[in-house]
């Protein structure tokens, strides 16, 4: 049970992240390899508020997102700015990822490559449910908003949209920031679940992951990067006999994934209330 | 003291350049970002080991062997992964993520294959050292550079003097139109895949002498990327310069200021040129499909 509970807790840490990834990867269209720094952001901010100065789990946590949120601000105002083309931010975010980690690793109050040991561990089942529900709740209401159809209309046509008057440095800027945020909140339950954190853990390979469940789940959809993680962290679990193996299956069900379902495991559509009823009648 | 940081500076820049031109080769005619070309470097410096060490085969036809199986590899790779999605025309984010895929794939069988340990070359060289003007200059920087030198304007003349090269340039400027012109179009791609995994398999074997070979050394291929970046992608004498200029500044703040903030120094870099001029130094407009 302990064993399930933590495969839980690790897959939905994840879940949040992806939800952040989702809106910015998913629905504005552009993507990045670097959002495992924002992670690694809230996972700093967040510890050190806790381990240093001793603030409440719930406080820090905030503190540690809204962090990660306002780096983003500053990185994302030179590289979106610019209207740079998709592959362009990508290197771009690519390289800040990689900056991070090395300014983590140097600085003193993160303890350099060594990491902060004993962090108070606050990362329960409970907690991980609420921050998920807390994270779909914001995610689709923001979708369902005027801020997150314009984000739409920017992934389907910038063009039209920008003729339209739909302000697209905003719209991206808007979105990136959000999607920090919740790569920050990942990062705060992250730290306080494994009680230890180092610089070594926020590479490129877990920015990878993110947007792969993105992918994998379906752009456009909120739900389905959700049960994509699932999949991503359950599955590896049950091929653990296979050893190094299962990171080559891995990297060859992404392939084929892109080659044989590339609108991803849900596409535009959402596991909801509606679409089960939906479903169902049509058994019937 | 300031020749010899010169020196090394263009002898990784050298390297970065080959890394970055065959990334470029390929975003130049299909747009999208070949981040398995990582992973082909990490081969080509196996494969190279496997030659230069194991075989014991002189180093130079190593290199011209290792380029030849990483080229052969990655128009696999393109058969295989990338073309049915071409076909489809679907969005570069699928091709960027089943690039990834690759990259993550190759990598973890190389590790579950042949390990995770570091392997070195042998003593490729008789001396490894010049003393010129009182500085010592390494032997394998001066080599990396005259190859990838020599690789540059092979290129160059192989791109304007040939009907391949032609074709390809062609391609580069519109895709359609060549293929409406006669060219066919997946013979052309397949001639690009097959450069861009010569220079990876070449660059590949530079990278393993210089550093060691291990499973993980793709991720120095991010640094082939910035390069590229910051000469502005598509563009091969961009990728050309950018490699030389993140080489050298790279060296001389490692040198001069601290190795410690070398990659938040390039990072910084890359953000200031791409705030400046958004497409690099020498970028070219492109449509974006997504």
């Amino acid at each position: 049970m302990e064993y399930i509970s933590t495969i839980f807790i690790v897959a939905s840490i994840n879940v949040v992240a992806v939800i952040g990834m989702t809106i910015f990867t998913g629905f504005t269209g552009l993507f990045s390899f670097g959002h495992a720094a924002f992670i690694a952001i809230g996972a700093y901010g967040a510890a050190i508020l806790t381990y240093f100065y001793h603030f409440p789990f719930i406080l820090a946590l905030i503190f540690g997102s809204l962090l990660a949120g306002l780096i983003s601000l500053l990185v994302g105002y030179p590289t979106i700015k610019g209207n740079l083309g998709s592959d362009y931010l990508a290197v771009a975010l690519l390289g800040f990822g990689e900056a991070v980690r090395v300014i983590l690793e140097n600085l003193k109050i993160t303890q350099g490559a060594r990491g902060l040991p004993g962090i108070r561990i606050c990362c329960t089942v409970p907690v991980v449910i609420i921050a998920i529900i807390i994270s779909v709740l914001i995610a689709r209401n923001l979708i369902y908003s005027k801020y997150g159809r314009r984000m739409v209309e920017v992934r389907e046509d910038a063009v039209a949209a920008e003729m339209l008057g739909v302000p697209l440095f905003k719209t991206k800027y808007f979105s990136f920031f959000i999607s920090a945020i919740f790569c920050g909140l990942s990062g705060g339950l992250f730290a306080h679940y494994y009680g230890f954190i180092q610089p070594a853990m926020f590479t490129l390979e877990q920015s990878t992951q993110i947007l792969t469940s993105v992918v994998c789940g379906g752009i456009g959809s909120i739900t389905g990067p959700i049960v994509a993680t699932y999949i991503f962290v359950f599955i590896p679990e049950v091929f653990r006999f296979a050893k190094l193996w299962r990171l080559v299956f891995y990297g060859a069900a992404l392939v084929l994934t892109m080659i044989f379902r590339p609108s991803g495991l849900m596409g535009y559509k959402e596991i909801g209330f509606h679409s089960l009823v939906a479903k169902i009648k049509r058994v019937e | 003291m300031f020749l010899q940081t010169l020196v090394t500076g263009l002898g990784i820049g050298s390297i970065y350049a080959l890394m970055a031109m065959g990334y470029c080769l390929v975003f130049s005619i299909l747009n999208f970002s070949n981040f398995a070309h990582g992973a082909m470097i990490m081969i080509g410096a196996y494969v190279g080991y496997l030659f230069c060490s194991i075989i014991g085969i002189p180093f130079f036809l190593s290199i011209i062997i290792t380029a030849v199986i990483t080229g052969i590899l990655s128009v696999i790779n393109e058969r295989l992964a990338y073309r049915s999605l071409r076909e489809r025309n679907a969005p570069s984010l699928y091709l960027i993520i089943t690039a990834m895929g690759i990259s993550i794939m190759l990598e973890n069988l190389v590790y579950s294959t042949i390990g995770s340990n570091f392997y070195a070359y042998p003593r490729v060289f008789s001396k490894n050292y010049l003393e010129i003007f009182s500085s010592t200059i390494g032997l394998i920087d001066i080599y990396s550079f005259f190859v990838s030198i020599i690789c540059i304007i092979l290129l160059h003349l192989f791109l304007n003097n040939s009907k391949i090269g032609m074709a390809i340039r062609a391609g580069v400027a519109d895709p359609i139109a060549t293929s409406l012109m006669g060219a066919n179009f997946n013979v052309l791609i397949r001639n690009v895949f097959f450069l861009s995994g010569i220079f990876a398999g070449i660059s590949g074997v530079f990278m393993g002498l210089r550093y060691m070979v291990y499973p993980q050394m793709g991720w120095i291929t991010n640094k082939a990327y910035i390069a590229a970046v910051i000469g502005g992608l598509g563009s091969l004498p961009g990728a050309i310069i950018g490699g030389f200029i993140l080489g050298i500044i790279e060296t001389i703040v490692s040198v001069y200021i601290s190795s410690v903030v070398r990659d938040v120094f390039s990072f910084s870099m890359l953000i200031l040129i791409l705030l400046l001029k958004p497409l690099g130094l020498f970028g070219i407009k492109y449509e974006e499909k997504m």
